[in-house]
């Protein structure tokens, strides 16, 4: 049972696509996957899991598919007579374009769509997460997730989304849209913005597992490479993240044996293939300054100097403040807390819970206490996260004078 | 071939803007608008365009009760209004999309993009 749901989670995505493409309805699509699982349930247990389980649903679905396309009397007789003619050999892909899973990735990351309903539909749609699962983990309420994702899927028919690769010209920014849903998929599973976190792994197992799907895709987009090796080198850390009673481990403090090695290897390999490639973009930058960490054997021997040339390099795609304050962390290890506290005080970043906390570290270190307590009260009023909390409240009683 | 509403929506503001223009001011937005237009043909993609007048030249007709109720303006909640609009057939939203782009620019607004019905 467990194997049969795995492989099923497994080519859930290739199925929908698949399906969708060939009769240009995603509910036909998914309704006639969930048959074929049905049919799966069924079948494997006695007959044994098939030699291409993905081919075996691919067609158990494509038959559910005609099945009803033929029930369903208020479609007209041509439109039947045109799916029903269609070829019934399963689809070869032809090369990673051709790949249906990259049309969906696409199609459910249209900046046509609301970014919550993107975020919904690659998840339901590619990653294969139950509506629940979805709701569970961006914390509401099934009926309101079902809702985001009917109504994502029914622009998606009216005002007819393509089911398809953009074009060259526009490959670069809508691809830079499909990015942007995936590391968010992963961010809400890494630092959760609440309480609850055993759905949130999941998450960022998911994230990983799109950015490898992305990366088998679309080989030589670095940006892809980039990605997934950000995604990696943070998850490689996970463990030391957190303490065994739920307090967030800052980086200089984590424990560099507990790291995942494979993680990090893989992380830095694909770091170094962006490298070779040199098409610096925003994700292979910010894997580099992971990989800068993730170098060093101790949190003392980090070049920070090269951290905060990244950033430099980094602020010229991206002038945001957040990354200045990410580079003023960088320059306060280098030239010291004052010429860091300078930089980051300049920055309009008061609803930013990073900046109080980088601001509230900086005061303490200059031995500011009043300061720095008042500091960490602002940055503890903006977060719900418990292991963020209990650390800036741990780091707040350490303050003295 | 589906057919696609571009709408140039005006608020308040930007219709404010628009009237204080001269028309020497307003000729290279006709201009833009005009070389779109033609785009629009030659690619085969016109279906019919127009400008609207003024808001204040709106009425607004109740048909639903028994007797028709006339009122002068728009909707009195209404923060924006619709100021020309293109209605154009397209592959597919990706391709409306595009000469929205286009048509947003030669005009110097935003426009909102909605498929027909069937």
């Amino acid at each position: 049972m467990e194997v049969i749901e795995r492989v099923y989670r497994e080519e859930f995505g290739r199925v929908v696509a698949s399906l969708t493409r060939r009769f240009g309805d995603i509910d036909v699509a998914e309704d006639a996957a969930g048959e074929a699982l049905l049919v799966a349930l069924e079948k494997w247990p006695v007959d044994g899991v098939p030699p291409n389980p993905g081919a075996w649903l691919t067609t158990t679905a494509a038959r559910k598919a005609i099945d009803r396309i033929r029930r369903e009397s208020h479609r007209d007789a041509k439109h039947q007579a045109a799916l029903v003619m269609v070829d019934d050999t399963p689809h070869e892909p032809t090369g990673p374009v051709e790949d249906d899973r990259l049309r969906m990735v696409f199609t459910c990351c249209h900046p046509a769509l609301a970014p919550e309903a993107r975020v919904a539909l690659t998840l339901r749609l590619l990653g294969g997460l139950t509506v629940a699962e979805i709701a569970q983990a961006f914390l509401v309420p099934e009926a309101t997730m079902a809702q985001r994702i009917t109504r994502a899927k029914k622009k998606i028919a009216t005002a007819r989304i393509p089911f398809r690769v953009p074009s060259l010209g526009d490959l670069p920014e809508r691809l830079g849209g499909v990015l942007a849903v995936v590391y968010l998929v992963f961010n809400e599973g890494y630092l959760s913005s609440s309480a609850r976190t055993s759905v949130r792994d999941d998450l960022t197992a998911e994230a990983i597992r799109l950015g490898r799907l992305l990366r088998g895709l679309l080989p030589d987009e670095p940006e892809v490479t980039g990605l997934l090796a950000l995604m990696l080198l943070i998850e490689a850390r996970r463990s030391a993240r957190l303490s065994t009673d739920g307090v967030l481990v800052p980086l200089p403090e984590q424990d560099r044996g507990a790291w995942s090695r494979p993680l990090v290897d893989e992380g830095h390999a694909l770091v170094r293939e962006c490298l070779r490639v040199n098409r610096p973009g925003r994700y292979q930058l910010l894997a580099a300054v992971n990989a800068v960490h993730t170098d060093a054997r101790s949190a003392a021997d980090t070049d920070w100097a090269q951290v905060a040339a990244l950033y430099d390099r980094l602020a010229v795609i991206d002038p945001s403040p957040v990354v200045q304050l990410n580079r003023a962390i960088a320059v306060a290890e280098l030239d010291g807390p004052e010429v860091g506290l300078a930089l980051v005080d300049r920055l309009p970043l008061e609803g930013y819970h990073p900046w109080h906390a980088t601001r509230a570290d900086l005061l303490r270190r200059l031995g500011r206490s009043a300061q720095a307590r008042a500091a960490y009260d602002a940055a503890l009023a903006l977060i719900d996260n418990p292991a963020e909390t209990a650390y800036l409240t741990r780091r707040r009683s350490e303050v003295t004078g | 071939m589906p057919q696609y509403f571009l709408a140039v929506n005006h608020d308040e503001a930007e219709a404010a803007r628009l009237s204080a223009l001269t028309p020497e001011q307003m000729q290279p937005m006709f201009e833009a608008v005009g070389v779109f237009n033609q785009q629009l043909q030659d690619a085969g993609a016109w279906v019919f365009a127009g400008g609207l007048e003024g808001v204040e030249s709106s009425t607004v007709v109740d048909g639903t009760g028994d007797r028709p109720v006339i009122t002068d303006g728009p909707f009195s909640e209404s923060k924006e209004f619709l100021g020309g609009f293109w209605i154009i057939e397209a592959d597919d939203l990706d391709a409306a999309l595009d000469w929205a782009t286009r048509g947003s620019k030669a005009c110097g607004g935003r426009v909102e993009v909605r498929p027909f019905q069937g």
